[in-house]
């Protein structure tokens, strides 16, 4: 082992960063453990890189395209051909992915928090507050998330806004749930106990003691829903009330490719690839995180 | 030895007609005692007799329907359910594995009451939290360890620290070595005995074992179905010296196994 | 199969057998046992580390710490050892049959047939969607041809025989319905109900309080005399508790970190010669006999590797 491996996993650690720092690699072994973890990682990896750089490795812009060569097959100048404008399709995928991204990570920062709150407040508290934490849950569990997404942007106006907080509402209800759940069992713990015991409020308990142990779950629960959330907005795009054009949005894409996917059947068959890649590689990184997270497995 | 300390500090506790009811099943019902400044008291009960929920009850951890628990011994003793009746009264749990928050250092663990009650800043909360680890004997290399990395009697050392890292006069144990091995049990009274000689301080242990109770105990109360059965000294139940039946039952049963004759 | 003829020539350990105690062929014969379980870091970790014994129709206590292997013991015996830990041995016979490299279908004959194990809690023992007469049943089916009307009267029979005294209600029931001792008892009868020749008995009265302990361990002493017939059957006691093993065992194995440290007669504890042995003697505070502070345990790292 080499030496760094060796202070990040001793019995001993001598400070408050060496033992966080020495949890968070041990954690890193056991994740890396799971192949197919691994490669769920390295593509979400790839994703953020080639949104991150986009300007620099599209080959050609994205929204202006050469009418003259419009749905032009897969060449070696256009690696998946062109669209029915002429445009290059994997340059759209690739600022695409930023889109993509876009609406996953918001999604994930809007819905998350707020869904560890209700549900952790709902499950200490008990009572009225559970009671009425969870009607609410219920009621927003209750929409289809195409339907809401719709009448949301029906009244709001189309626009990748727009999606990105109508499928956030529709998000954070299992979130809820999970954490509900777990604070349901964490509460009963003698921990908590002693900590009441000290005199902390009720507040501090739930902040400081009950979400850090419920956050692993909802982390879990939110990487797997993440394939959801992309195929959501897909879904948007493709109706036309997500990102408008000429937004590169994947699912618009395919939407737009559609009238051509018997002869030119690379013009949807690219985004619809990309998706599939994408939802695939967050599945196996939430799988892997679960494994990796799961208090049962570990000591 | 086990002998009454009368440190200005000491206080006790009296409990009077305690009645404890959980969803129409009464667990605890009129049970009252004292505990002298600086006595050690010891309710002794199988598994379903109260004697746990009695300690809830006494810190707040279990509702009362009926009854009062007041501290005694000084003027103004702060009441039950107050903050400072808190730092007054602390509580040492059974399970080794179910008492510290798995997800936080021993560190965290020990800070966490100082920050709670604003006790200390910056280098004087380190050095409170570096002397609560030596008194219960663990160096500090155990500072910065999180709980799947301590051994059974390691954690129960740390929830002793924790509970007397806000100076407590009152410490009530819940079962503190039932879960332990016995060589460990032995490490662990023999802590909380020198503890007690060292503060002055009243305990209320609750166990299912009665060598544990009586080594430990001066006084101590037999309890069976929420009711209490006899209350006497542990002299007396060395002697054999007990009046009510099941506390005879019970002595017999802690002497151990007899073989029928082959 | 490898049907080796059971010596009977004298061995080391039945020295430590008192006399009265027939030295009939060995039930079972361990010799070098040895459980590995892959580290975190790689590498296997032995808990237990070449543990040797040889039992007859007798009873055996196998004593140790958490962490000291004898449970392990115990369920390596019947093969319940957790997946992916490794069992190696020189010897592991019982009766003649190889246990290390017998077909599974024989080894899941023996189990419960003519080798069962009694568990330390039956809240997680006993199956709870099960009730308790169907599952003395399956045990009977498993192992015994016959008509499902025998087989209902030998689960009475062996729920009346742990002194249960209203089988049929008690047939009816599911173990959450019933208390700790009676559901230990339901155990054990159906532990019993098909005649097995040694059982192990994992903890078997820790979970259950005190008053119930000795009831139980009255119903586990009668049956483990008079099983079979009057023949009686092979017992490993396996607990913690050095003093219940001593009153209830002939002979006592300590362990220590996966290692027996000492094998004694249960009349001669009071003459253990390890150190380990003492100290476990000692350390408990007893009734009447009061000592401050109590003695302590200093473990010796020499202990590891006798």
């Amino acid at each position: 082992m080499s030496d760094l491996a060796a202070w990040l996993l001793t019995d001993r650690p001598q400070s408050r960063r060496q033992a966080a720092f020495g949890r968070l690699y041990a954690g890193w072994l056991s994740f890396a453990r799971n192949r197919l973890a691994m490669v769920g990682l390295a593509l979400v990896v790839a994703l953020v890189l080639i949104a991150a750089l986009a300007p620099w490795i599209a080959p050609f812009p994205p929204s202006i395209g050469e009418l003259s060569a419009r749905l032009q097959p897969p060449s070696a100048q256009h690696w998946f051909g062109t669209d029915d404008q002429g445009r290059d399709i994997l340059s759209r995928l690739i600022h695409g992915s930023r889109i993509t991204l876009y609406v996953v990570v918001l999604v994930a920062v809007l819905a998350a928090p707020i869904g560890l709150l209700v549900g952790t407040a709902a499950g200490y508290a008990g009572g009225w507050l559970d009671a009425v934490l969870m009607r609410i849950t219920d009621i927003f569990l209750a929409f289809p998330r195409l339907i809401l997404a719709l009448a949301f942007v029906a009244a709001l106006g189309p626009g990748i806004e727009n999606a990105v907080i109508a499928i956030a509402i529709t998000s954070w209800p299992p979130y809820a749930r999970i954490a509900r759940a777990e604070t349901l069992t964490i509460r009963q713990a003698d921990y908590i106990s002693a900590v009441k015991l000290l005199g902390a409020s009720p507040v501090r308990i739930v902040l400081r003691h009950v979400m850090p142990l419920c956050v692993p779950s909802v982390i879990v629960r939110v990487t797997l829903d993440m394939a959801g959330i992309i195929l959501t907005a897909a879904g948007l795009g493709f109706l036309g009330l997500g990102a408008q054009p000429p937004m590169p949005e994947w699912g618009a894409m395919i939407a737009a490719g559609r009238a051509y996917v018997l002869d030119q059947w690379w013009v949807a068959a690219a985004p619809g690839a990309a998706i599939f890649i994408v939802s695939l590689a967050f599945n196996l990184l939430g799988d892997g995180l679960r494994d990796a997270l799961d208090p049962k497995a570990s000591k | 030895m086990n002998a009454t300390l009368q440190p200005p500090q000491t206080i006790g506790l009296r409990a009077e007609a305690l009645r404890v009811v959980f969803d129409g099943f009464v667990a605890v019902d009129g049970v009252g005692f004292e505990v002298a400044p600086g006595e050690s008291f010891g309710i002794v009960g199988e598994s379903g007799s109260g004697k746990s929920t009695v300690l809830r009850a006494l810190c707040g951890l279990a509702p009362l329907a009926t009854g009062q628990v007041r501290l005694t011994g000084r003027e103004n003793l702060p009441a039950p359910g107050s903050k400072p009746f808190r730092r007054q009264v602390q509580m040492v749990f059974q399970d080794p594995y179910g008492s510290l928050h798995p997800r936080q250092t021993v560190d965290r663990i020990l800070a966490e009451p100082l920050a709670i009650h604003g006790i200390g800043q910056g280098d004087e909360r380190e050095a409170r939290i570096e002397r609560a680890l030596e008194e219960v004997g663990l160096g500090t290399g155990f500072r910065f360890r999180y709980p799947h990395q301590l051994s059974g009697g390691q954690r129960q050392r740390i929830a002793v620290a924790r509970a007397l890292i806000l100076e407590p006069q009152v410490l009530l144990l819940d079962e503190p070595t039932s879960a332990l091995d016995a060589s460990v049990q032995a490490e662990v009274l023999n802590l909380l005995e020198a503890l007690r000689q060292r503060h002055g301080l009243s305990f209320v242990m609750v166990s299912h074992d009665l060598a544990v109770v009586t080594h430990l105990c001066q006084r101590l109360m037999v309890m069976r179905g929420g009711r209490m059965v006899e209350m006497l000294s542990a002299a007396d139940l060395a002697a054999h010296r007990v009046q009510a039946d099941y506390t005879k039952a019970l002595m017999q049963a802690a002497a151990g196994f007899v073989r029928a004759a082959a | 199969m490898a049907c080796a003829m059971p010596s009977t020539r004298r061995r080391r350990s039945d020295k430590f057998r008192p006399e009265g105690v027939e030295v009939s062929e060995p039930l079972l014969t361990v010799e070098d046992l040895r459980v590995a379980y892959p580290a975190r870091e790689g590498g296997m970790t032995e808990v237990v580390r070449g543990v040797g014994f040889t039992l007859g129709r007798e009873r055996l206590g196998i004593v140790g710490e958490s962490g000291s292997g004898k449970s392990q013991t115990g369920r390596a015996i019947l093969g319940l050892t957790a997946p992916g830990g490794v069992v190696t041995a020189k010897t592991l016979r019982f009766d003649g049959i190889d246990l290390l490299s017998c077909p599974p279908k024989q080894r899941r004959a023996l189990r419960g047939g003519r080798i069962a194990m009694v568990l330390q809690d039956p809240k997680f023992s006993l199956d709870p969607v099960m009730r308790i007469g169907a599952q003395i049943e399956e045990t009977l089916r498993a192992h015994a041809p016959i008509s499902a009307r025998e087989r209902r009267e030998r689960t009475l029979q062996a729920l009346a025989d742990t002194g249960i005294e209203d089988p049929a209600r008690v047939a009816a029931l599911y173990p959450h319905e019933v208390s700790g001792g009676m559901g230990q008892r339901a155990m054990i009868a159906m532990m019993l109900v098909a005649g097995p020749e040694l059982l192990i008995a994992d903890e078997p009265t820790s979970a259950l309080d005190v008053t119930v302990q000795l009831q139980v361990l009255g119903v586990l002493d009668r049956l483990v005399r008079e099983g079979r017939g009057g023949k009686g059957m092979g017992l490993i006691f396996v607990s913690h508790d050095l003093r219940l093993v001593s009153s209830f065992c002939d002979r006592v194995l300590v362990m220590y970190a996966g290692r027996v440290v000492e094998e004694i007669a249960a009349t001669e504890l009071h003459r253990a010669q390890h150190p380990y042995t003492r100290g476990l003697l000692n350390c408990l505070p007893q009734l009447g006999a009061p000592q401050h502070p109590l003695p302590t345990l200093d473990r010796r790292p020499e202990w590891l590797n006798p």
